[in-house]
């Protein structure tokens, strides 16, 4: 009983997953029969290929690759940064508790709290004024902000369950600040370091509403690309094309999630132990 | 010189206040024994003189040198912990030899002294292994070499055996006792543990709330504790008090109905006083079978404990619970009606009101 409702709740996950993929694979004339649970008759990658590297978003015809490589450029270095700041706020809130601390990590939380919608007009305007309004850089730095505060949390809990007279320790050995943190701190966070990665690229990947905000058209990233194909309303619905455009997007959280999936439980499970 | 000075130390921490006007002077070579319940601020204590934690006022020399403000590192101090703090991603050489590479020592003057403390420690085959893959008394071990190699003259301790199982503390205090009389260096060692702090320490400093109860040697302590609090802490079973007053002009003690001679209390004349606290420890009194004029109470046996090399006997005493020590093999049956006799000379009386020895 228990296994078969656990069955049929899977099969009703899977089924979109399904026709996502049965589709990509079809050829036109084959979607248009209409059968959209039925595996393709004749498989054929074309649709991917096309998705890839010939549809078109107003007049690129370069397909998702250009958009996959701005989302490259984006992802990488607001990944890195994010958890850089955030891992040495984290420690320094936890071990070095400097004055007004807790001020500082209160306001760290309740900017989590403000809907982002909110703050995006004023961006704009501060990106303006720095001048860097819709470039790569720009977009990294709102990302990076953005990160901080549910990463220093993260962070913050993490090293809080440390043992604190490991710290002790290492100051009576004459280690400062930096070097406590990168010799004694970061060997034993490879857990937590995980699970920001796994937060900070799916996040960032998958963000539709700053790309489209702070980035034009030239560097808009894979997410918006993807819309623009697939909301393009010129033409005929290229259906099969579509699905392989979606799914080439979400490979790359997908791919993440699999390989690490075992160190993110273990990673969260370390981090919730003491808040 | 002293070798450790602390100058009317005071913490607070917001409007707690953990330490008050505190003093403190340790001798070259001392064992020194902070000890006392949990939150007394003995820790605390050791951890300012550490310098990990910023005191609020007062002053702490090391040496002859004012480092009050000074970082842990350049206090001249190694430290043990309790929970033995080795870094786990690194060897046992990579823990030991962590302090001296970050003082940028040459490698070759490193490796002599890990090799050093190795050979001090017995510890030298267990130098390529990772923390995880020790037991908690080599751990302790490593902690204490991690002291050791800095070549300080001041150890700090912080509750090191605590995590210990009886027999490996046993084993370990008599190394850290074994240590100190081949290295002859100063010694703070945080406890709650009074066994621990009657056999190592040269002085014991008896701490509750912050304030130094009682600083003396570890007989002294015992025998002629400064107040109810130091009394009723050491000594286990504990001290017995039979409340009461002194009457006759402070020569007889009286309490409910019994009345101790005072001849022979080593406080010499007390005074005549309404409220006082008279402390017998267990091993101090006798069971005889018949009454002497003033020097014996009437008592009922309750219950006797065999302890192995000892036995103890509860009983109904002057209106309290007392406990006598006598030799195993003597059996006392349930409900007897007995004599306890005192030994004026050995016992303590306090003011009820100050608690303060008399």
């Amino acid at each position: 009983m228990l296994y078969g409702t656990l069955f049929i709740v899977c099969i009703y996950y899977i089924l979109p997953l399904w026709v996502m993929v049965m589709t990509s694979l079809k050829g036109m004339p084959e979607i248009r029969v209409g059968n959209i649970f039925a595996p393709p008759v004749e498989i054929t990658f074309e649709p991917w290929v096309k998705a890839w590297s010939e549809a078109c978003t107003g007049l690129n015809c370069d397909g998702l690759s250009r958009g996959f490589w701005n989302s490259v450029r984006i992802l990488v270095p607001s990944v890195i940064l994010s958890i850089a700041v955030a891992s040495v706020n984290g420690y320094a809130l936890v071990n070095w508790r400097f004055k007004g601390a807790d001020v500082f990590f209160t306001i760290l939380i309740f900017g989590s709290f403000i809907p982002y919608q909110v703050m995006l007009y004023p961006i704009v305007i501060l990106l303006r004024e720095m001048g860097i309004y819709g470039t790569l850089s720009g977009l990294v730095l709102v990302h990076t902000i953005f990160g901080m505060p549910i990463l220093t949390l993260l962070f913050r809990n993490y090293f809080s369950s440390l043992p604190e007279e490991l710290f002790k320790a290492a100051r009576v050995d004459g280690a400062g600040f930096w070097a406590i943190y990168f010799r004694i701190m970061l060997p034993m966070s490879m857990p937590i370091f995980v699970v920001a990665v796994i937060l900070q690229v799916t996040g960032i990947w998958n963000d539709f509403l700053f790309g489209v905000v702070f980035t034009k058209p030239d560097i808009y990233p894979m997410t918006v690309q993807l819309n623009n194909i697939v909301n393009s309303v010129q033409g005929v619905k290229e259906y099969n094309v579509n699905m392989a455009a979606t799914l080439l997007t979400g490979l790359v959280p997908l791919t993440i999630y699999f390989i690490s999936g075992k160190l993110f439980v273990r990673g969260i499970a370390a981090g919730a132990v003491k808040g | 010189m002293h070798s450790i000075s602390v100058k009317e130390l005071t913490l607070n921490f917001g409007a707690v206040s953990v330490l008050k006007d505190l003093n403190l002077d340790v001798a070259e070579g001392e064992f020194i024994v902070l000890l006392g319940p949990s939150g007394c601020g003995k820790s605390t204590l050791l951890n300012c003189l550490a310098g990990l934690l910023d005191i609020t006022d007062g002053e702490i020399w090391i040496k002859g040198k004012n480092v009050t403000w000074a970082e842990p590192s350049e206090r001249g101090i190694g430290m043990v912990f309790q929970s033995y703090a080795l870094y786990p991603q690194m060897t046992v050489r990579g823990n030991l030899s962590f302090g001296l590479k970050n003082a940028r020592m040459p490698q070759a003057e490193i490796d002599k002294r890990v090799a050093r403390a190795a050979e001090i420690l017995q510890i030298g085959p267990l130098l390529d292994r990772k923390p995880g893959a020790l037991s908690g008394g080599q751990r302790q071990r490593v902690a204490i070499g991690r002291a050791l190699v800095r070549d300080v003259d001041v150890f700090l301790f912080d509750e090191p055996l605590s995590n210990l199982d009886a027999k490996l503390r046993s084993e370990l205090r008599v190394e850290i006792k074994r240590l100190h009389s081949r290295l002859n260096n100063t010694m703070v060692y945080v406890t709650h543990d009074q066994i621990e702090a009657l056999t190592l320490a040269d002085r014991i400093a008896v701490m509750r709330g912050g304030i130094i109860q009682q600083l003396d040697a570890p007989q002294v302590i015992y025998n002629r504790p400064a107040n109810l609090f130091v009394a009723g802490f050491i000594g286990s079973p504990a001290m017995n008090f039979l409340h009461g007053a002194t009457v006759d002009g402070g020569r007889r003690f009286e309490a409910g109905g019994i009345g101790l001679s005072l001849e022979g209390y080593e406080g010499g004349a007390v005074g005549a006083r309404p409220e006082v606290v008279l402390g017998l420890r267990p091993e101090h009194l006798e069971i005889v079978p018949g009454a002497e004029e003033g020097r014996t109470i009437p008592a009922v046996v309750e219950l006797d404990e065999p302890m192995g090399a000892d036995s103890l006997v509860w009983l109904k005493a002057g209106g309290a619970q007392m406990s006598v020590r006598v030799p195993v093999e003597r059996r006392m049956a349930r409900g007897a009606a007995v004599h306890l006799r005192v030994d004026m000379t050995k016992a303590s009386l306090f003011d009820a009101a100050t608690e303060q020895r008399i």
